[in-house]
């Protein structure tokens, strides 16, 4: 069995000195071409400067926590204030930046290039889903500067549909609208991928992350309808006094919580998903090997998308759910982390015996691994009923999403960002900064969550604004962890902008990587290719690919078996 | 801005188009069928525990009214249908005819929607205050209610507090049980609106997407080579008259045995 | 891969749907002036999802689409079952949990009569 080996070379790329004369930045100026484009690459831009806002939003409200729980008194804002916090902590994150960040802009960009199109089914559909975003968005500011809300983001009633005079109508409308830029992106993605893929490309030579992308759309298409409605009655019982879930009227509040949970546990796995499939682009680029059991993975995001809606209740085991409905629940919620070993073994089966180097998506891709199998692993603790009665609603359950989170979402978003740069930008960000930055991030994430599931275990519940005084040394902890996070995520903030005009030219396949999108210039033409491809050769295919200028690679014709070797 | 019917830059073919345009008609129903399935969920478990007062509620909606918007809409699939049958066979001055039926009778559904809001504005059946149960047999020409339909109406009234109250025999078991009734009745009436409003509301969208098929359709632009538009709004009418298929008898009919 | 753009249903049929959904209608109204108890609702939904699959498979040419098609529909029905199962799994299990002390059945209540476990 042969292996490809970098060339002795420096891994910087024999690149060409300038960017090709026309691409998708400098096809039309001005700003009613970029507000009004339908061109997919530019849509994921745009996305690009939102989800970051969003970002910085979120962040200001975790920074305002974090130093908050530095003292057990909590002395930094009220208790009522605090609710607020966490909340739209809560909100922007996971509404307005998660959900929609590796899709909307990484998906929305990669897609139509991966599979060898010009441009997504429905681009101007495309260009409203941003709109339909931002004007979501903007109801959703608008509550957080009017009042706030207090409801945590989970709305449960009838704190949210009575009782809380936040601001809790503008945010559930906001919410609602937003809801629906999710369903038009992953109905997009749905109907490209079945067909809009260039010859030769069949289903099972997509590239990993389009079939992370597609289970991701199939979750949204199915799950956020039912975010929607549910908000939308919530919405009505606030406003017009309808009753549905409002225990004075006969009606149910764990009928709140099925139906919110019924698309919320789903909305986890559309902010993983994507990551996953970032990370299965990773793996096999920069250990220089085709990714290990190709059929798996693909299969296990399927997996991860159909058995991910069956397993909601999981996070209303205290309410006074029926034991056997728990019961059933709780054994669902084991089932599902299958489908996820299956995608971490296959990568570590990947990464042995590779040819490995420690790019900064490499960085990114091993930090998702070790962080996601923790925060995982940590879910099976919160799926065991009886060890849940315990760990619910304390902060293991809050260093547990974090881990997933941010450990593992986030870090696939930075390194699908990193990864994919030179294709968007045509130019290389600053390999060694960027590497310091990524080991930056990583100490500071672990510093700032990893005391969190100790602070769980010992009993500090999560939402409160104040603790006992023993919590206090874990607690500064987190705070000085936090802070190390936050250097961690400006210095990419930093370097990639400063890349945009300083970096170095980056050529078609600066890596190389395998893939459709390699093949083209960087960045791309408006049309993504000069003539659209025809695919001969199976995905991850090092071994086969001379051209990639990798040593040890054959011209053979590749075999029928696609990935293991 | 490309005229509908031309090959839009993204697509090889119009046969890739036409494909991608009824898939895309047919993976947004199935979010439709998501988005009602929850409000149909709410329903499923406030009437599986107050079934007397959904029974009470329910009754007091104009059978015949509901009866004849579920003939109308059906009516109107099928002249739908008729106008896609048209598209498809070149008939190309019969499609706009067959959708300006289709249109008026589903704005024949939506007036005799806004006659029967009406009635229970004028009823004091609207969820908020204000809302009594027993308004109508209590002031029953206001209600036009008269003879065994006033009787039927008032046994099942207090049927229902019985059901509802945990002492029948005494005077404040009574005022209990009717509180209880008022309360059950006005989530189901809740659902009636949000239910019923979320469905007019597809309606009127559906009624502009007709008006814009007509528009087009009068210009003669569809035939058997392109009609796309007509097939795909035709899928998106059928499906809102399917949820009114299901609406009428969970709505009008838990138990007209008794009324 | 071109759908069922060749396939032309023909009005004869439309109208034999037609007719069906209207006496589908008629019946329905009919039945449920009749106590049948707990059969009322199994027949109002049996007559509402028969008429549904007509709609679907004629109206929406769903019987003459693609695999592809058919599958995106059964999909969305499948997915409102999990949610409605699912839901209704927690509900109608519910008992209120008898003491300890209690010697005798508790008295039936409105709702499920608790069956099976006692404690």
């Amino acid at each position: 069995m042969s292996s490809v080996q970098q060339p002795p070379l420096s891994p910087q790329p024999l690149a060409e000195q300038q960017l090709p004369r026309e691409h998708y930045l400098n096809a039309t100026y001005g700003i009613r071409s970029w507000l009004l484009t339908t061109d997919h690459k530019r849509i994921a831009l745009l996305y690009l400067i939102s989800v970051t806002f969003f970002f910085f939003v979120g962040g200001i409200f975790a920074t305002l926590i974090r130093i908050h729980l530095l003292t057990p008194g909590g002395y930094l804002v009220t208790p009522e204030t605090y609710n607020k916090l966490f909340t739209m902590h809560g909100v922007a994150m996971i509404f307005f930046f998660l959900i929609p960040s590796i899709p909307a802009v990484l998906g929305n960009f990669l897609i139509p290039i991966m599979i060898g199109a010009k441009d997504l089914a429905f681009p101007k559909i495309n260009l409203l889903s941003w709109y339909i975003y931002l004007v979501g968005g903007a109801f959703v500011l608008y509550s957080f500067a009017t009042g706030g809300l207090d409801t945590g983001w989970t709305f449960y009633t009838p704190l949210s549909s009575i009782y809380s005079n936040s601001a809790v109508t503008p945010a559930v409308i906001g919410i609602f609208i937003n809801g629906f830029s999710s369903i038009l992106t992953g109905l997009n993605f749905i109907i490209t991928v079945h067909t809009m893929r260039a010859p030769g490309m069949t289903w099972f030579r997509l590239p990993l992350f389009v079939w992370a992308n597609y289970a991701t759309s199939i979750i949204f298409v199915l799950g956020t309808p039912v975010i929607a409605i549910t908000l939308l009655l919530a919405g009505l019982e606030r406003m017009f006094h309808m009753g549905f879930f409002n225990p004075v009227y006969g009606g149910d509040p764990i009928l709140f919580q099925h139906l919110f949970w019924f698309y919320s546990h789903p909305a986890v796995y559309i902010m993983i998903l994507p990551a996953m499939g970032v990370v299965s682009e990773i793996i096999p680029t920069f250990a220089r090997k085709p990714i290990f059991g190709y059929d798996f993975i693909a299969a296990s995001s399927i997996g991860i998308a159909v058995i991910g809606f069956i397993v909601w209740a999981h996070h209303m085991f205290v309410t006074g759910q029926a034991t056997y409905a728990a019961l059933a629940f709780s054994f669902l919620s084991y089932l599902v982390a299958i489908p996820s070993a299956v995608k971490v073994f296959n990568w570590t089966a990947t990464l042995y015996k590779g040819s490995i180097s420690f790019d900064t998506p490499m960085l990114y891709g091993l930090g998702f691994i070790g962080l996601f199998t923790i925060g995982g692993l940590t879910g099976l603790f919160l799926a065991c009923l009886g060890l849940d009665i315990h760990l619910h609603d304390t902060y293991f359950v809050v260093a547990h999403f974090h881990y997933i989170m941010v450990g593992g979402a986030i870090m696939g978003y930075l390194g699908g960002i990193h990864f994919w740069w030179p294709k968007i930008t045509g130019r290389l960000y600053p390999e060694y900064l960027a590497r310091i930055a990524a080991i930056t991030l990583f100490v500071g994430f672990n510093l700032t969550f990893f005391p969190q599931f100790i602070l769980g275990y010992l009993g500090m519940p999560r939402r409160y604004h104040n603790y006992p005084p023993e919590y206090q040394v874990l607690n500064v902890m987190s705070t000085a962890g936090a802070s190390i996070l936050a250097l961690g995520y400006l210095l990419p903030m930093i370097y990639l902008t400063w890349s945009m005009r300083y970096g170095k030219i980056a050529g078609k396949n600066p890596w190389p990587a395998t893939g459709l999108e390699w093949t083209t210039d960087s960045p791309p033409l408006t049309e993504n290719f000069h003539e659209t491809p025809v695919v001969e050769w199976e995905p991850y295919d090092f071994l086969h690919r001379p051209e990639l200028g990798l040593l040890g690679a054959t011209s053979k014709k590749p075999a029928p078996a696609h990935g293991d070797d | 801005m490309h005229r509908t019917g031309e090959l839009y830059g993204q697509f090889q073919t119009l046969d890739q188009q036409k494909e991608s345009a009824t898939l895309g008609m047919w993976v947004f129903l199935i979010t439709e069928i998501l988005f009602f399935g929850g409000v149909f969920m709410a329903y499923t478990i406030n009437r599986h525990a107050y079934p007397t007062a959904f029974g009470v509620g329910g009754n007091m909606l104009d059978l015949g009214l509901g009866f004849g918007n579920t003939i109308v809409l059906i009516a109107s699939s099928f002249t739908m249908a008729m106008s896609v049958w048209s598209a498809q066979t070149s008939r190309k001055k019969a499609v706009p005819v067959w959708l300006v039926a289709t249109l008026a009778l589903g704005s024949v559904f939506l007036g005799i929607k806004v006659v029967e809001y009406k009635q229970k504005f004028d009823h004091h059946l609207i969820p908020g205050h204000g809302f009594d149960i027993t308004y109508c047999s209590n002031n029953p020409s206001a209600c036009g209610l008269s003879g065994k339909a006033l009787e039927d109406e008032k046994k099942e009234i207090e049927e229902g507090i019985r059901a509802e109250t945990d002492d029948p025999n005494t005077p404040e078991g009574l005022a209990r049980g009717l509180i209880a009734l008022n309360a059950h009745a006005q989530l189901y009436f809740s659902l009636y609106f949000g239910m019923t409003g979320l469905h007019a509301l597809h309606m009127i969208i559906g009624a502009g997407l007709l008006l814009w098929l007509i528009f087009e359709g009068f210009k003669g632009r569809f035939d058997a080579n392109y009609n796309t538009p007509v097939e795909n709004i035709g899928l998106y009418w059928h499906f809102v008259d399917i949820v009114w298929i299901f609406l009428f008898p969970l709505l009008y009919l838990i138990n007209r045995h008794l009324a | 891969m071109a759908e069922h753009s060749e396939h032309i249903v023909s009005p004869k049929i439309y109208a034999a749907v037609l007719t069906a959904l209207l006496a589908g209608t008629v019946l329905t109204v009919q039945a449920a002036k009749i106590d049948l108890g707990r059969w009322n609702i199994v027949l109002a939904l049996t007559i509402a999802v028969t008429k549904m699959t007509l709609v679907i498979l004629f109206f929406m040419h769903g019987k003459y689409s693609s695999r592809r098609t058919k599958l995106i529909i059964a999909s969305g029905f499948f997915w409102l079952a999990i949610m409605l199962v699912l839901t209704l799994a927690d509900y109608t299990t519910r008992h209120p949990e008898p003491s300890r002390s209690q010697l005798q059945p508790t008295p039936a209540r409105t709702g499920s009569v608790p069956s099976g476990f006692s404690a």
